[in-house]
Order: C-alpha cells, then sequence, then structure tokens
C-alpha cells in the first residue's frame, strides 16, 4: 500500500509576494486608521464633565486624533458610552451602535458603563456589554483622563496590530 | 412673621383628629386623606402658599395603613414652608389630585403613582414620566426585588 505524501505547502497557498504586499496592506490601513477615531459621545451622565475635560486643552485628544465629535453615528468609528446607561436608552444605545458603518469600535467609559458601577437596582443597565460589544474599558469614578488617554493609545495599537479587509473577508 | 402665620393654621386648618407639629422650622400638618385637597385649597388661596414644591409617598411595610402621601407647600409671601402628611391603606391608596389647585402638581404625582402605585384622583394624565412603558410594579416599594430588572433589549451572551 503506497504511503500518501502530505504536501507541505497547500496547494492554495498565495505566492509570499502577495503575502507580503497583503500585511503591509494591514499596517498602512491601520496607521490610517488609528489616527482618525471620530468618535460619538453617547453622553449620559455625569462622567460628560471628564469627557470635556479630557477633549479640551490641557489633555487634549486631538494629538490622538480623536477629537472631533461627530453627532452623527453614520460618521463616526469609535462609540464612547460616557455614563450610566439605563433600560430605558437600551434601545437608543443599540440603534446608534446598528447605525454606524464599520469598521467601528466601542469604549466603555467610567465605572457606569464598564459594570453598572454603584447602581444595581430597577432602572441600571450592569456595563453596556449586556446590549452591545465594547472593545476597551475605562475604569473610574470619574476616570482620570490620563486613564481615558490611556484607553486611547491601547485601542491605537489594537487597530494598527489588527487585520482591515477592504475589498474581500481575506484582503 | 412666619409665628403668626403658623399659629394661624395651626387654629384653622388642623381638622378633627389631625395633629399639627413642628420639625426643623417646618409646620407639619398629620390629616385624614379625605381632608387633603380641603386644606390645600385653603392654604393656596387663604393663606398665600403660592408654590407647590413635591408630593411623594412613603412606604412602611408591616404598618396598617401602609402608605404615607406627604406635600410640601412654601409660601413666597412668609417665606414658610407647611408639610401635610395623610395615610393611605395599602388596599385603597387613592387620593384627591391636587392638579386643578397647582399645575405643577401633574408631573409629581405621575411620578409617586408610577413608583408608589398611589392613585390621584381627579389627575387626567397618570401615564409612566420616569419608567417606560410595560414595567410591571412599582420600584419605589419595600417589597420590590432590589436585583429585579425589566430589560427592553435582551442581553447578549
Amino acid at each position: 500500500m503506497a504511503r500518501t505524501t502530505i504536501p507541505i505547502v497547500p496547494s492554495t497557498a498565495r505566492s509570499p509576494a502577495f503575502e507580503y504586499f497583503s500585511t503591509k496592506k494591514d499596517e498602512f490601513v491601520g496607521w490610517a486608521r488609528k489616527f482618525s477615531l471620530f468618535p460619538y459621545p453617547f453622553v449620559t451622565a455625569c462622567c460628560a464633565m471628564e469627557f470635556m475635560a479630557v477633549s479640551s486643552t490641557p489633555y487634549d485628544t486631538d494629538r490622538f486624533g480623536a477629537a472631533l465629535p461627530r453627532f452623527s453615528p453614520r460618521q463616526s468609528d469609535l462609540l464612547m458610552v460616557v455614563g450610566t446607561l439605563t433600560h430605558k436608552q437600551a434601545p437608543v444605545l443599540l440603534r446608534v451602535y446598528e447605525q454606524m458603518c464599520e469598521p467601528k469600535w466601542v469604549m466603555a467609559f467610567g465605572a457606569c458603563a464598564t459594570s453598572g458601577g454603584f447602581y444595581q437596582n430597577y432602572a441600571a443597565v450592569a456595563g453596556i456589554d449586556k446590549i452591545i460589544p465594547v472593545d476597551i474599558y475605562v475604569p473610574g469614578c470619574p476616570p482620570r483622563p490620563e486613564t481615558v488617554i490611556d484607553a486611547i493609545m491601547k485601542l491605537q495599537d489594537r487597530i494598527a496590530g489588527s487585520h482591515h479587509p477592504i475589498i474581500t473577508a481575506n484582503f | 412673621m412666619s409665628t403668626a402665620i403658623r399659629d394661624q393654621i395651626q387654629r384653622e386648618l388642623v381638622p378633627e383628629g389631625g395633629v399639627a407639629s413642628l420639625s426643623h422650622g417646618t409646620l407639619v400638618l398629620e390629616i385624614p386623606a379625605g381632608e387633603v385637597q380641603r386644606t390645600a385649597r385653603r392654604l393656596a388661596s387663604e393663606f398665600g402658599f403660592d408654590l407647590f414644591l413635591d408630593v411623594t409617598a412613603v412606604d412602611w411595610p408591616g404598618r396598617t395603613p401602609r402608605f404615607d402621601v406627604v406635600y410640601h407647600f412654601y409660601s413666597t409671601a412668609h417665606f414658610f414652608r407647611v408639610r401635610l402628611k395623610t395615610r393611605l391603606s395599602e388596599a385603597d391608596p387613592v387620593v384627591d389630585s391636587l392638579v386643578s389647585l397647582y399645575g405643577s402638581a401633574g408631573f409629581m404625582e405621575r411620578e409617586c403613582h408610577e413608583m408608589y402605585g398611589i392613585g390621584f384622583r381627579g389627575n387626567p394624565d397618570l401615564r409612566p414620566i420616569l419608567l417606560y412603558e410595560g414595567f410591571v410594579g412599582h420600584p419605589l416599594r419595600k417589597d420590590y426585588p432590589k436585583l429585579k430588572e425589566q430589560p427592553l433589549v435582551p442581553y447578549r451572551k
């Protein structure tokens, strides 16, 4: 009985030149996307004060390309949920999230958006990740501006290192 | 000045079975539920209590009657506050509305209605104001479970 040989290179493999080009494409698109995060501030509570502080001059998220808030979900990439989410607002948040175009990222800003914070009652949702997927969590009540900037930088690193399909699922 | 108005209210407005006391500078009148509208009308028209501050309820589980309904009034002429308290039973927690006297009572009675289930006879619009349509129960009653949630959006798995 003849032993079948296992091919080392799968027959569907692309040429090395294509693989190299694809990687460089992801790097380039990731670089472009990480410096053009257009945030949609879904501001519901007192964390808004800290959001204003981190957006304005002393801390200035414009340095990270994430300063210009778009008040239309169709024009934005980063959904910042700033504050407590109530059950009454949850359908609104879900609708805003679904209206955003791909690629999109979600930041849970503050203790309430992350986990419900100190609310455990009939009105508050215990964390927005029960409603929509979250990419990065920012702890604090409210978070220090440094924490928010750290979260933006971590999100940028993730965007820069991830796969960015543009034409097909593989490219 | 406030002493004069205080004595006058105590003399004229406390019905039989009612109690008047002073708490932190506020005159507290405890009256039967049937007297609330009449007392509030006299406060508004004769004593110059032109500002209706609040109506809310207190739930005393185990006590009969179970609920207190608490009203606060303020007079901008006399710089004086009056608190009305009345007791309502669990079986029939209904009191007369003050919408005809103070327009602002409408919203506060709506809130009290959804949070405690107190009925206000004569209020034409007792829809939920802070809660959403379809919410079952009265969340500020003491027997509402602390961890009970009624989500509008199904949770992600």
